[in-house]
């Protein structure tokens, strides 16, 4: 193994390379959501994050903004799916902690789309006349240029500043596989640095095979690689393992007062290791 | 025959969705989702359908953005969407209760309506729950609007509500909803006194046909295990379906 200087030891250390502040680009709930690094993050008290999620997220996202680690998020969504309504999210909202740049799951998508291409802005039909448009002061309606009265919506493209997510595998060059995820390949394109959490390694050159190769994003991308071993538990991780159900259950019941909260930090993030064992 | 309301809605659904070529399903939806599973079956393949979050009923490969690419292009031809909140002129709210953006009561969030109301030609609204907290006067939060300015690209929009009271027509050109059909066990009045918009009630409101013996013996057999794939509490609860055999695929 070379010493690319993107390996990183363990996912405490890997966590460092995100400042408070960041605006950091998170996957959806499904994708490969980097949870065993969020823990640590929570443990390392980061600060002021802006979430940007792809387009919508749940645990993740619930988890920082309860441990008080958000003050923004611009999503589509905030749901823990069939486990019901994300309760600290929705406390953090009523209450005025976070800021909501709410917004619709395409409009998040085209506008990573508009950072990854270096363009500064983009268009997207839909959304006139809804509050969503109202609400944002960063979204503009114009005439299309190229025709007769047709107004569109321009969105500013999202640049972050990190994005994070867990994937099936990693090589010791760097590169990470994806799979068919392919919106993890648009956070990694359009985010300044690119921290990954990995299953496993992989031996080899995961670009020296075309069928890996398509769906892997090129260590150019990369800039710090952790091995996480079931490191989106209690998620599920696609063509892996499945969600904790059982977990995800006990979390939306602990998560709906603001002390169960507290209790599932002490609990399960606190608690190092936590889903080692 | 005896049928449940789940599949009296399922073939409600259906009805409205026959000769579609491409239906896509989000999340949360498992009575649309067996719907157009339902039609599926009936068109011996020719209709298409995407279940958001489905492992073998879906066949997206270009990650979150396909389904909204695809809408955009006019691929997808019918779609649904519910809401915390849907008002008489088809405005649906997915955000809150209250004044935004310090709500008294926090939903998820709009997720794709904002888009796929306008970009979807058959937009049918679905919301099982018919009270006057749901079915409000006016939504306290636009998530997406039921209609548009002229000016407006917008080949798509509302068709339909459905709920588990009744179902409603929705008029584009008087931009209000027309009661069509009350489910068996229902009355128009009752809808009425349950709905907090005002909608055009004809002089008379047919029952909400039953569902088709045929059919529910489709539903019971092989879409119940279909629908098992990406709704395995609600077929098991409803049809009494585990998932197995697909778990290990």
């Amino acid at each position: 193994m070379t010493d690319n200087g993107l390996m990183f030891p363990n996912v405490d250390s890997l966590v460092e390379q995100i400042l408070d502040g960041a605006k950091v680009v998170i996957p959806a709930t499904r994708s490969g959501v980097a949870m065993e690094a969020t823990r640590a993050l929570v443990r390392r008290r980061v600060k002021n994050l802006h979430l940007v999620a792809t387009p919508a997220a749940g645990l993740q996202a619930d988890l920082l903004i309860g441990a008080g680690c958000v003050a923004t998020v611009e999503s589509a969504g905030i749901t823990l799916d069939e486990y019901g309504q994300a309760p600290a999210f929705g406390r953090a909202v009523t209450t005025g902690q976070i800021k909501v740049m709410d917004t619709t799951c395409p409009a998040i998508l085209a506008a990573l789309q508009a950072g990854e291409k270096g363009i500064p802005f983009i268009p997207l039909r839909g959304l006139i006349g809804s509050d969503l448009v109202r609400f944002r002061d960063d979204y503009k309606v114009i005439d299309n240029p190229f025709a007769e009265d047709d107004p569109v919506v321009l969105l500013p493209a999202i640049v972050p500043d990190v994005a994070l997510y867990h994937a099936p595998l990693a090589d010791h060059h760097g590169n990470v596989w994806i799979g068919k995820q392919m919106e993890l390949k648009v956070i990694s394109h359009a985010a300044r640095e690119t921290i990954v959490t990995v299953e496993e390694f992989y031996d080899g050159n995961l670009l020296d095979d075309d069928r890996m190769a398509a769906g892997t994003v090129p260590a150019l991308y990369v800039s710090g690689i952790a091995l996480a071993e079931n490191g989106a538990w209690p998620l599920g991780l696609p063509g892996a393992y499945d969600v904790d159900a059982d977990h995800m259950t006990a979390y939306a019941a602990s998560a709906r007062t603001s002390d169960g909260f507290t209790q599932y930090l002490a609990d399960h993030v606190h608690t190092v290791r936590a889903a080692a064992e | 025959m005896e049928y449940s309301t789940e599949e009296l809605l399922i073939c409600v659904i259906a009805r409205m969705l026959e000769g579609t070529r491409h239906i896509a399903v989000g999340t949360a939806s498992p009575i649309p989702g067996s719907a157009a599973l339902l039609v599926r079956a009936l068109s011996k393949g020719t209709t298409r359908v995407s279940v958001l979050n489905s492992t073998h009923h879906q066949f997206w490969t270009d990650g979150a953005m396909e389904l909204f690419d695809c809408a955009g292009q006019g691929r997808i031809d019918a779609f649904f969407l519910g809401g915390g909140q849907i008002d008489g002129q088809a405005n649906i709210n997915l955000v809150g209760v209250g004044d935004y953006p310090q709500q008294k009561v926090r939903w998820s969030g709009s997720f794709g309506s904002a888009y796929l109301y306008f970009v979807v030609p058959k937009v049918i609204l679905f919301r099982e729950e018919h009270t006057p907290r749901v079915m409000v006067p006016k939504v306290d939060f636009v998530s997406a609007p039921g209609v548009s300015e002229a000016n407006v690209y917008r080949p798509g929009g509302p068709h339909a509500l459905v709920s588990s009271r009744c179902v409603f027509a929705f008029d584009k050109d008087r931009q209000r909803f027309r009661l069509k059909t009350v489910h068996p066990g229902h009355t128009v009045d009752e809808v009425i006194e349950n709905t907090g918009f005002e909608f055009d009630v004809p002089a008379t409101v047919p029952d909400t046909p039953v569902p088709e013996p045929d059919r529910l013996a489709l539903i019971r057999g092989s879409v119940a295990h279909e629908v098992a794939d990406p709704y395995p509490e609600f077929a098991k609860r409803v049809f009494g379906v585990t998932l197995t055999q697909e778990k290990s695929a």
